[in-house]
C-alpha cells in the first residue's frame, strides 16, 4: 500500500461521516426550505420557492429571535468560561493523583439523565423549593423569591448543563503547559497575577476558543432548558422553529429558518477559523 | 416536565402491555393521550379478540401531528382532537374512511354530539367519538372568595375582568399554553364569533388578554393539574377533565385544598377526541375491531370512571359510578350544554397570526 492510498483511506472515514451525517441531512433541509407548504402528507411539495427566505428577511420577528438566541448563547458561554476557567486551572495544577477523580467529578453529572437534572433544578428553584425554603428558614426572606420561569433560571440551567464542555478543553490545554514557563516568569520578577496574564492565559487561548464554541453552538438552538426553566417571554429561535413546524405546520418555513440559523452560526466561525489558520 | 411525564408513562404502559406478548402475530398499534384509558380494557380487548396491543402515548397534539405528517407512522389507531389536528389531517388525506359495516357500535354514539363534530368531520366520515369535554375554569372557591368575595365563580369574568384577576393573582393564576384553546373562548366572551379570524377581532382579543397578563403566574397546560391540586394556583384556565383530576388529587392529598371545574356561563368551547385510522395503517381490520370494542356501553363506562371525561355513548351513563355520573362537571346539565360551542378549521395565515399574538401575550409586550 502506498502512502497516498493509506492517506486516502484514513481520510475516507471522516469524509463519509460528514457526507452521511451533515451534508445529506442539510441537503434534505435545504430542499424542504425551498418547497411549498401544502395540505398533505408530508405537508410540503418540492419546488424552487424563495418566498420562505423572503418572509424571514421581511418579518423582524425572526431576526429578533435569532439575535436573542445569539445573545443568550454568548452570555451562557461567558458564564461557563468564568466558572470553568478557575475549575480547569485548579484541576490542572492539582497533584497528579487528584486530577483523575476531579475530572471524573466534572463528567459525573452526565451519568444521570439530562431531563432528570433539569427537573431537579425545578425542584430547587420553585416557590416552595429548596432554595426559597432555606432562605425563608434562615429568616433572610419573608416571601419566596421568584426564581423559576425567569431568565436567571434559564441561564443557571444552560450554564450548569454545558459547563463540562468548557472545562474539558480548557483542562486539556492547561495541563500541557510547561511549569518551567511560570518558574521563568517568576524568576524574572513577575507576580503570580502578572504571570497568569502574560503566560498562562495567552497560552490557553486555543482551549478558551474551543470551550466557548462547544458551549455557544449548541446553546444557540437550545430548546428544552428555556422551555422548562425560562420565563414565558423567552422566545428563542428553538421555540420559534417549534411553533412554525408543529403549530403552524409550515415545514418549509421552519426548514428555511433552520438554514438561516445554521449560516448565522457557521459562517462567522468558518471565517474566524480561516483567518486564524493564515500566518 | 411534559417530556418527563410522557417518557415515564410510556415506560409504565409499555411494561404493562408488553406482558401478553405470545405467539400472536396480529398486532394493533395504538397511539393515545397519556392517562386516557382504563388499562384493563386493553387487556380485555386482547383476551376477546386475540389481537395483541402495542400501546404508545403522546401528551400533545403537536407530537401526534408531527408523527402522522411525516407519513408511515405505523399506528393503526390515533386519538386526535377535532380542532386543529384532526381536521387538518383529515383534509390532508391522512385518515382512512371508517367502514361502518365493521363498526356496528357506531350507532351507540350520541347523534347530537355527532352533528356537532360535523364542523370538523363532515358526515363523521373519518372519526368515531371517544371522549369529549369543555375548556373552562378550575377554581379553588375558598381562596378566591377570601380575596375577591364579589367575583362570580361561574363566569369567565373571574379571569378576564382585570378588577377580579388583580385580586385573585395573589393566590396564583395559571393559563393553559395553547392559542387554539384560549382564543375562541375569549372571542366568545367579547361577544364575537368564536371562529372569527378577522384582524380587528384578534387585536381585541390581544388587548383583553394583555389587560390580565400581569396577573398570570405561569403558562402551563399539563402542569395545571399539579399547580391546582397542590394549591400553588387558585384559578386556572384549562381542560375540564384536567381540573376534575386536580380536584380528585387535592382531595386525596387532604391538605385543605378544593378544586372545582366550572364551565363558564358565557359558553364553553367543546372539544372532541376522535378515534381515527391513519391512511397507511398496517392493520386497519384490527383498528376497526378496536373501535367497535371501545364503543360498547360497559367499556365506555369503565373508561369514564377511570379518566373522568364524558364519552360519546349515552347508554354508558347508567353503568358509570353514581359519584361520577351525578357530577355536573363531568356530565353537564342540558341547559348549560346549550351554551357550549364548537370551533371549525382555521386557515394557515390566521393560525400564524394567532400564534404570533400568543407569543406576544406570553412575553407580555
Amino acid at each position: 500500500m502506498t502512502a497516498a492510498t493509506r492517506r486516502a483511506l484514513v481520510l475516507a472515514l471522516p469524509v463519509a461521516w460528514m457526507l452521511l451525517f451533515f451534508a445529506a441531512p442539510f441537503a434534505i433541509v435545504l430542499a424542504i426550505a425551498f418547497a411549498e407548504s401544502v395540505e398533505g402528507i408530508p405537508p410540503f411539495a418540492l419546488a424552487l420557492n424563495p418566498a420562505n427566505f423572503a418572509l424571514l428577511l421581511e418579518d423582524p420577528f425572526y431576526a429578533e429571535a435569532v439575535l436573542r438566541s445569539l445573545r443568550v448563547a454568548a452570555v451562557s458561554a461567558t458564564l461557563c468560561l468564568l466558572i470553568g476557567y478557575p475549575m480547569a486551572l485548579a484541576i490542572a495544577r492539582a497533584p497528579e493523583r487528584w486530577r483523575e477523580p476531579l475530572l471524573l467529578a466534572v463528567i459525573l453529572p452526565f451519568w444521570a439523565s439530562f431531563l432528570l437534572r433539569i427537573t431537579a433544578w425545578i425542584g430547587l428553584l420553585q416557590d416552595d423549593g429548596w432554595i426559597n425554603g432555606a432562605l425563608i428558614g434562615l429568616g433572610l426572606l419573608s416571601e419566596p423569591l421568584k426564581l423559576l420561569y425567569t431568565d436567571l433560571a434559564m441561564y443557571v440551567g444552560i450554564t450548569y448543563c454545558y459547563l463540562p464542555f468548557m472545562v474539558l478543553p480548557l483542562y486539556a490545554t492547561l495541563v500541557k503547559q510547561d511549569p518551567a514557563l511560570l518558574e521563568a516568569a517568576e524568576d524574572l520578577g513577575a507576580r503570580p497575577w502578572r504571570a497568569f496574564l502574560t503566560v498562562t492565559l495567552p497560552l490557553s487561548l486555543p482551549g478558551v476558543v474551543a470551550g466557548f464554541l462547544l458551549v455557544f453552538i449548541p446553546a444557540v438552538g437550545e430548546f428544552v432548558i428555556p422551555e422548562l426553566l425560562g420565563g414565558p417571554g423567552a422566545q428563542l429561535i428553538g421555540r420559534v422553529l417549534w411553533t412554525e413546524f408543529f403549530q403552524n405546520r409550515d415545514w418549509p418555513l421552519a426548514a428555511a429558518l433552520a438554514v438561516v440559523l445554521l449560516l448565522a452560526v457557521v459562517l462567522p466561525i468558518a471565517l474566524f477559523q480561516n483567518r486564524a489558520a493564515k500566518p | 416536565m411534559l417530556l418527563r411525564r410522557l417518557m415515564l408513562l410510556g415506560a409504565c404502559l409499555g411494561a404493562l402491555f408488553a406482558a401478553p406478548a405470545s405467539a400472536q402475530d396480529r398486532v394493533l398499534n395504538v397511539f393515545n393521550w397519556n392517562d386516557y384509558i382504563d388499562p384493563y380494557m386493553v387487556q380485555r380487548f386482547t383476551r376477546e379478540t386475540g389481537i395483541r396491543v402495542r400501546y404508545d402515548v403522546f401528551d400533545s397534539l403537536e407530537t401526534l401531528e408531527g408523527r402522522l405528517s411525516a407519513g408511515r407512522s405505523g399506528f393503526d389507531i390515533v386519538v386526535p382532537t377535532n380542532e386543529p389536528t384532526f381536521s387538518r389531517l383529515a383534509r390532508a388525506g391522512g385518515f382512512r374512511p371508517l367502514d361502518r359495516n365493521l363498526i356496528p357500535n357506531l350507532r351507540n354514539l350520541d347523534p347530537v354530539l355527532q352533528r356537532q363534530i360535523a364542523s370538523s368531520d363532515p358526515d363523521n366520515r373519518f372519526g368515531a367519538l371517544y371522549l369529549w369535554g369543555t375548556i373552562g375554569l378550575g377554581v379553588n372557591p375558598d381562596r378566591i372568595r377570601a380575596l375577591a368575595p364579589d367575583a362570580p365563580l361561574d363566569s369567565l369574568a373571574l379571569l378576564m375582568d382585570p378588577t377580579h384577576a388583580r385580586r385573585i393573582a395573589r393566590c396564583g393564576i395559571t393559563m393553559m399554553d395553547s392559542a387554539i384553546d384560549v382564543i375562541p373562548t375569549v372571542l366568545r366572551y367579547l361577544g364575537r364569533d368564536p371562529n372569527s379570524t378577522a384582524e380587528a377581532d384578534l387585536r381585541d382579543v390581544e388587548r383583553a388578554l394583555m389587560a390580565i397578563r400581569p396577573f398570570i403566574r405561569n403558562f402551563s397546560t399539563g402542569g395545571a393539574i399539579e399547580a391546582m391540586a397542590a394549591g400553588q394556583s387558585c384559578l386556572a384556565f384549562g381542560y375540564s377533565g384536567d381540573m376534575i383530576q386536580a380536584g380528585l388529587r387535592a382531595r386525596e392529598a387532604n391538605r385543605g385544598v378544593t378544586v372545582r371545574y366550572v364551565a363558564p356561563r358565557e359558553g364553553a368551547q367543546l372539544w372532541f377526541d376522535l378515534l381515527a385510522i391513519p391512511a397507511d395503517a398496517p392493520n386497519p381490520e384490527a383498528a376497526h375491531a378496536f373501535i367497535n370494542f371501545l364503543l360498547q356501553p360497559d367499556v365506555m363506562a369503565s373508561i369514564t370512571n377511570h379518566v373522568r371525561y364524558p364519552n360519546g355513548v349515552p347508554a354508558s351513563r347508567a353503568l358509570v359510578d353514581p359519584e361520577v355520573a351525578n357530577d355536573p362537571a363531568v356530565f353537564p346539565p342540558d341547559e348549560l350544554k346549550a351554551s357550549f360551542f364548537t370551533i371549525g378549521p382555521v386557515p394557515q395565515a390566521a393560525e400564524r397570526a394567532r400564534s404570533r399574538m400568543w407569543a406576544r401575550f406570553k412575553a407580555g409586550r
